[in-house]
């Protein structure tokens, strides 16, 4: 029972932290086809300027969080018009090569303004605590992080689903010369979701930040397992990515209970698998390959 | 989809006089730079990778991120050949070459049936989870510390290696000669022609009745058997193996090699090895961080700018010229 609750508490929020990184990728890669493999750069800047500004100027972090994350919207709106704008339609060989140099570039820099090694976070006094349940006790932190994590989500599944603008982009993902034949302005809903993404990214790498230590090579180090959630998950599709990164984080956190020693590559091992296997995402209705 | 412009130095099987260009220059290094042997030999060690990686990439257009599995297999498979005994360098570096091709073999029925994004992904995956599995194995691998302790008998029986590097950088040049050689006529035969057939349009080469996934995973193997062979080079010359060799950034170094170079063309590779690796240096003697920047925007003017790399840019330079 409290193992259980242990694997279950942890892998839920390590994986909503995932997700709300991985969730804009899955989007954007589904809306422009576009491999971006920079994109757990903006997490690692969200991460870092949140925790800088806690740290350095004192800021409430709550405040630090929000400040971070539109900081790293308007710099990923920059980045999209200067660069991404370029991609479209560009082969995949550039398009790697291109996100590799942007990731190369923001390691650059969070070493020249951060150091070269881990950015040491401290939790405010209010989250660091533990709240019982009788039966156990749970990190407040863990617990926010879960809240936050499936509002975030929710209000991201009612704006996907249920309005106009969710139902032009499934439209888009779908079918995009067709969207645009019907009066969809794709290009504009691109730099839309782009920063939409980027901006959640920064706010998964800013709560995220305890549980994934902020260290300049952040965005290649979670890169794999963010770009699995994207495979797995199928193009566009957010139902799908907040399924297949709490199972993903609760494979993890037992590999690591129980299986200490080999967990890390076990993991990917097992992910690899199912991605050859389920080519077109974990919960694709038909395979039409 | 890779975009690959027609190579003017491939595409007729004889030879041209600008070939034999590299090769006078690697003599020539050696006689007007012998204080910097080392580093040409690291040179002549990746233009072999990036040799490999082009058979992989430009010509069969698999868009793989894990080709230093392959690289790191040769060179750890080099280390413990000499090490259970057997120092004879030559056998030892084409049985690591062969080590790495089985592993392709078995490896490639699985991967090449995937192309694009989840290609890529897969690639990657795997090339993590070889390190991280290398890590872990500190008897095979020797974890952190690497694999030492081990010399190789005198080239072929007489050269021996002196603390000059003359021999070392000899033995380097002459396996990228010989590969290169094998590898250019393995791209101008008819099984290199499908080869890039199936880049160009795999459906279409299916449609006509070619194997797709039979001449990828040949020329996957082949591929990786020449990455193994560098990475086997780069073991015997250094008489030490490192988790390095595993690591992202032995990829990422043999793509920026082969792209700054011109893809698709071989020789791309030649002249892209020493202009990465000579930057390299010295910008990481400069400031190891600084080199993230210098690398970073590298990459991203080659490719908004750089069409074809280096050979590609020089092509259109001297098409302009001779028109004039």
């Amino acid at each position: 029972m409290t193992v259980a609750s242990f694997i279950l508490l942890y892998g839920i929020s390590y994986g909503l932290v995932l997700c709300l990184i991985a969730v804009g990728l899955v989007v954007t890669m589904g809306l422009m086809r576009v491999v971006n493999l920079a994109h757990g750069a903006f997490a690692a800047i969200g991460g870092y300027l949140s925790t800088g500004l806690m740290a350095e100027a004192g800021v409430p972090l709550p405040l630090a969080i929000v400040a971070a994350v539109a900081a790293v919207a308007l710099f990923s709106l920059a980045i999209e018009r200067l660069i991404f704008a370029h991609l479209y339609g560009a082969s995949e060989l550039d398009q790697v090569l291109l996100t590799i140099g942007l990731n190369f570039l923001a390691i650059g820099g969070l070493t020249l303004a951060f150091g070269p090694n881990v950015y040491p976070t401290r939790l405010p006094s209010w989250l660091a605590g533990n709240v019982d349940f009788g039966f156990r006790a749970f990190e407040v932190y863990r617990l926010v992080v879960i809240a936050v994590g499936f509002l975030v989500m929710t209000a991201l599944f009612v704006v996907f689903e249920l309005t106009t603008i969710g139902a032009q982009l499934r439209a888009s993902v779908d079918n995009r010369s067709m969207a645009q034949a019907a009066g969809i302005n794709v290009p504009r809903l691109f730099s839309l979701t782009f920063v939409v993404g980027s901006g959640l990214a920064a706010l998964g790498g800013a709560i995220g930040a305890p549980m994934l230590p902020l260290e300049p090579t952040y965005p290649f180090k979670y890169l794999v397992l963010v770009l699995i959630i994207v495979a797995l998950s199928g193009f566009g599709r957010v139902k799908d990515a907040l399924g297949v990164s709490i199972l993903i984080g609760i494979v993890e956190t037992a590999g690591r209970y129980f299986l200490p020693a080999v967990s890390g590559f076990l993991v990917y091992a097992l992910l690899i698998v199912l991605i050859i296997w389920r080519r077109d995402g974990l919960f694709a209705r038909s395979s039409a390959s | 989809m890779i975009a690959v412009e027609r190579s003017p130095l491939l595409s007729r099987h004889r030879f041209l006089w600008p070939e034999t260009l590299f090769w006078l220059a690697a003599v020539a290094v050696y006689l007007l730079f012998p204080q910097y042997l080392a580093i040409a030999t690291s040179v002549m060690i990746m233009a072999l990778f990036a040799v490999s990686y082009d058979l992989a990439i430009g010509f069969g257009g698999i868009l793989t991120l894990g080709h230093a599995v392959f690289f790191g297999i040769g060179a750890y498979s080099a280390a413990w050949i000499a090490l259970l005994g057997w120092t004879e360098p030559l056998t030892g570096a084409l049985a690591s070459g062969m080590i790495a091709a089985a592993f392709a073999g078995a490896l490639g029925p699985f991967l090449l049936r995937l192309t694009g994004l989840p290609l890529i992904m897969v690639t990657l995956g795997v090339s993590v989870i070889v390190h991280e599995a290398a890590n872990k194995a500190g008897w095979l691998t020797g974890g952190d510390d690497g694999l030492t302790g081990f010399s190789m008998s005198p080239l072929l029986g007489w050269f021996r290696w002196s603390v000059f590097g003359d021999t070392k950088y000899f033995y380097a040049l002459a396996w990228l000669l010989v590969i290169f050689y094998l590898v250019r006529r393995v791209v101008a035969s008819p099984f290199g022609v499908a080869l890039q057939g199936i880049r160009e349009n795999a459906l279409r080469m299916r449609l006509v009745g070619t194997s797709t996934l039979r001449h990828l995973v040949v020329a996957y193997s082949i591929s990786a058997g020449v990455a193994g062979v560098a990475g086997a080079v780069s073991a015997q010359t250094n008489t030490f193996v490192g988790l390095g060799v595993l690591s992202l950034d032995t990829t990422i170094d043999g793509l920026v090699i082969v792209v700054l170079g011109g893809i698709g063309t071989l020789y791309g590779s030649l002249v892209g090895a020493p202009v990465y690796m000579l930057v390299k240096h010295f910008a990481q003697q400069w400031n190891p961080f600084y080199w993230m920047f210098v690398i970073g925007t590298l990459l991203i003017v080659v490719v908004r700018f750089g069409r074809g790399g280096l050979l590609g840019m020089a092509d259109v330079a001297l098409k302009r010229l001779l028109r004039r």
